[in-house]
């Protein structure tokens, strides 16, 4: 193991691509501090010590889904006397409550609707483009996209076309779960495979629309899985460069069909680090602090993230699933966070442009 | 080895600047070479709180309550005993007992308390060095012979709480009524030199400076070098909530630039195990940090994860509440690749 180290680790310092079987023997090793050590110094080559956080809001529009993924708490079937569908003014009302807290962006995921019609989510993004110009909307999973594909028929890249005429600013990164097939039939068997998920994301980043891309780690995975997943997104990633960031998301196992533990920090700060490495072609690593946790989520600013999301505001998806967390944090907390941690705050709007820097010591936050 | 300038001003240079992973590979150094075996240990007890009531009024704590207070409580003997049948019927063989300084009290309901303890087969870990003082003060007793007294009435160990931090200057803001720094260390001298062990604690993240830190740790480790009686130390951080300190201008000042956040924790962690290597074990405290944070806690230097707790008063007063289970212990111990150890003491 000593030598598979220093190994990855040459490579690293010369700034070469790791392989698989590195990813994996990161994985593996329980010497987070070398791995750690590692991550960040890829991270300070890519970011320095500026850490990113946004002033968003989630929006999630209803959790009536036709699909039925066991990891999933958040999801409910029409006449579940627990399903919500808001209504546009709903919304817009949200839409108002964020533009009023200086919020950027509006992050709205939901429910595969088996009633709501297209031209409802092309009037959503309308309106808002409309009410709130200033707002950058970054809206539906590959999932819905291809949903929406379904429901009207029509070519994925009309779908596309037509979203981002409406005002579709850039996507989020859900739904990419775990790739491989043998995983994703026993966690999501209706959800669209992990090759179309891929193929969704070409056609939107073709659009010249950037995305984000997740991995859901924690449940029922291998290893060699996550492995194979990361590599599937660094191959799309070197043929398009429209991936912004990388998330894992830790699973969350309340109220899912799922029986697993909640994962633990060694498993959240692995799965952080070994992505900053593995995927040199991302230049942004994220935790989501409500998924680890404010707390792991500061020291992951050690172990090569250097992103902790948002304001967040609303948020419904992991709550359901038992998320111990908040549901938000001001600008003031994310920034005296980040800057406990020694690294500079930078407030960034949703395609990384700097919305303000702080400085980073003296007064200020 | 009081410590000398040098290691002074070095302590407070690393605490300060040193990159977070030169502290914890330091720390972990000093772990492998202490606890070369990779063990990580952890205790089956029960916490337990015989009254809120207390007359120090300390500015940190969310627990305490006047006399006269509504929701003011004093454990009844009965409420004890069947808290330490649920222990024992629980798998615990230990009562971590402490309480506030309740004015009425003396000697006599000390040594009350143990006896009501010790009529079960159960270790008895109590009373923190305040808690002794204010025996001996009320009673017009030496320090020698309250703990003589609670000794012979059964007390196997004294917790290290009450220690704040081990200065003057930090204790006169937050902890006015407390005994003094040098007080604190006179009875757990006291309790060392009659054969009784103890635990040491700090709590960080207050209004401390990074100098108060490497004080209280120097101190430490000066007594343990006369003692030789602690058997664990147990840095922690300041829980804000519900407390006066909280709404104190000196620590909305003191806080932004302190220790009181994860990667504090892991720097303070660290600096602890670094400058006792005279104390065997380091504890980390998922009761204040999280069971993520207390894991990544063990490659900063801490081997041991502490106790069940079963039920934590003190803490949950400032509206922090982790919890965890034997069985989720145990699992975050082998999950980080060390062993997992039940002790007894």
């Amino acid at each position: 193991m000593e030598t598979v180290r220093r190994r990855i680790r040459d490579k690293v310092e010369a700034g070469e691509r790791l392989s698989e079987s590195d990813a994996l023997a990161l994985y593996r090793t329980r010497d987070i501090l070398a791995v750690g050590e590692m991550a960040a110094l890829a991270n300070r080559r890519a970011n320095g010590d500026r850490v990113y956080f946004i002033v968003n809001r989630h929006v999630n529009p209803t959790n009536i889904c036709v699909n039925r993924c066991r990891f999933c708490a958040f999801s409910k079937e029409k006449g579940d006397p627990l399903a919500y569908t808001m209504t546009m003014d709903e919304i817009l009302r949200r839409a108002g409550e964020a533009l009023e807290q200086r919020a950027t962006e509006l992050h709205i995921v939901g429910g595969l609707h088996p009633d709501l019609p297209f031209d409802f989510y092309l009037t959503m993004l309308r309106s808002l483009r409309e009410q709130f110009p200033s707002l950058h909307v970054q809206a539906f999973t590959a999932v819905e996209i291809d949903y929406f594909r379904q429901i009207t028929g029509l070519p994925l890249a009309d779908v596309i076309a037509q979203l981002k005429d409406a005002g579709l600013g850039s996507l989020p990164g859900g739904g990419a779960e775990i790739f491989a097939p043998e995983i994703r039939n026993e966690i999501c068997p209706e959800k669209i495979s992990g090759d179309r998920w891929l193929e969704v994301m070409e056609a939107v980043h073709a659009a010249g629309l950037r995305s984000n891309a997740t991995m859901l780690y924690g449940h029922v995975e291998t290893l060699e899985s996550r492995v194979d997943h990361m590599r599937r997104l660094r191959e799309l990633q070197d043929r398009t460069g429209g991936f912004q960031s990388f998330i894992p998301l830790a699973f969350h196992p309340k109220n899912t069909e799922i029986a697993k533990g909640y994962t633990t920090g060694l498993e959240d700060l692995l799965a952080l680090a070994v992505a900053r490495l593995y995927l040199d072609n991302f230049l942004h690593i994220k935790s989501f602090w409500i998924m680890v946790g404010p707390k792991l989520a500061q020291i992951s600013l050690h172990f090569g993230v250097d992103d902790i999301d948002g304001t967040v505001v609303e948020e419904k998806i992991t709550h359901a699933a038992g998320a111990q967390a908040g549901q938000e944090m001001s600008v003031a907390e994310l920034v005296t966070m980040i800057r406990q941690a020694g690294k500079i705050p930078v407030e960034r709007d949703t395609l990384y442009n700097v919305v303000r820097e702080w400085p980073a010591e003296g007064d200020g936050g | 080895m009081s410590g000398s300038a040098a290691d002074w001003g070095e302590a407070v240079r690393l605490l300060r600047e040193a990159p977070l992973f030169e502290l914890g590979r330091s720390a972990d150094a000093v772990r492998r070479e202490l606890h070369p075996d990779g063990i990580v240990t952890y205790i089956v007890d029960r916490n337990i709180n015989y009254t809120n009531v207390c007359s120090c009024g300390c500015s940190f704590c969310a627990f305490y309550r006047k006399k006269d207070a509504p929701d003011a409580y004093v454990l009844s003997g009965e409420e004890l005993s069947a808290k330490i049948v649920d222990t024992i019927a629980a798998g615990g063989v230990r009562v971590l007992l402490q309480g506030g300084l309740h004015p009425d009290w003396g000697i006599g309901e000390a040594v009350r308390l143990v006896r009501e303890v010790k009529r079960h087969p159960i270790q008895l870990h109590g009373f923190s060095p305040p808690e002794v003082w204010h025996f001996a003060h009320q009673s017009g007793m030496t320090i020698g012979e309250v703990i003589a007294r609670l000794s012979d009435a059964g007390l196997d160990s004294i917790p290290g709480g009450g220690a704040e931090i081990l200065d003057d200057e930090v204790r006169r803001r937050i902890s006015p009524k407390k005994i003094g720094w040098e007080q604190w260390a006179a009875v757990m001298r006291e309790a060392h030199r009659q054969g009784l062990r103890s635990t040491a604690t700090m709590m960080f993240g207050s209004v401390e400076t990074p100098e108060a830190i490497v004080a209280h740790l120097l101190r430490v480790r000066a007594l343990q070098e006369e003692t030789g009686g602690f058997t664990a130390f147990i840095p922690w951080v300041f829980q804000p909530g519900n407390t006066e300190l909280s709404r104190d201008p000196r620590f909305g000042e003191a806080s932004p630039r302190g220790f009181g956040h994860a990667v504090g924790y892991l720097r303070v962690l660290a600096l602890s195990r670094i400058l006792l290597p005279n104390v065997s074990t380091v504890q980390v405290s998922w009761v204040t940090m999280g069971a993520k944070v207390a894991q990544i806690g063990l490659f900063f230097g801490a081997d041991d994860f502490g106790s069940t707790m079963m039920e934590e008063n003190v803490v949950a007063s400032a509206g922090v509440s982790f919890r965890m289970s034997e069985e989720e212990i145990v699992a975050t111990i082998r999950d980080a690749g060390f062993t997992a150890a039940k002790r007894r003491t």
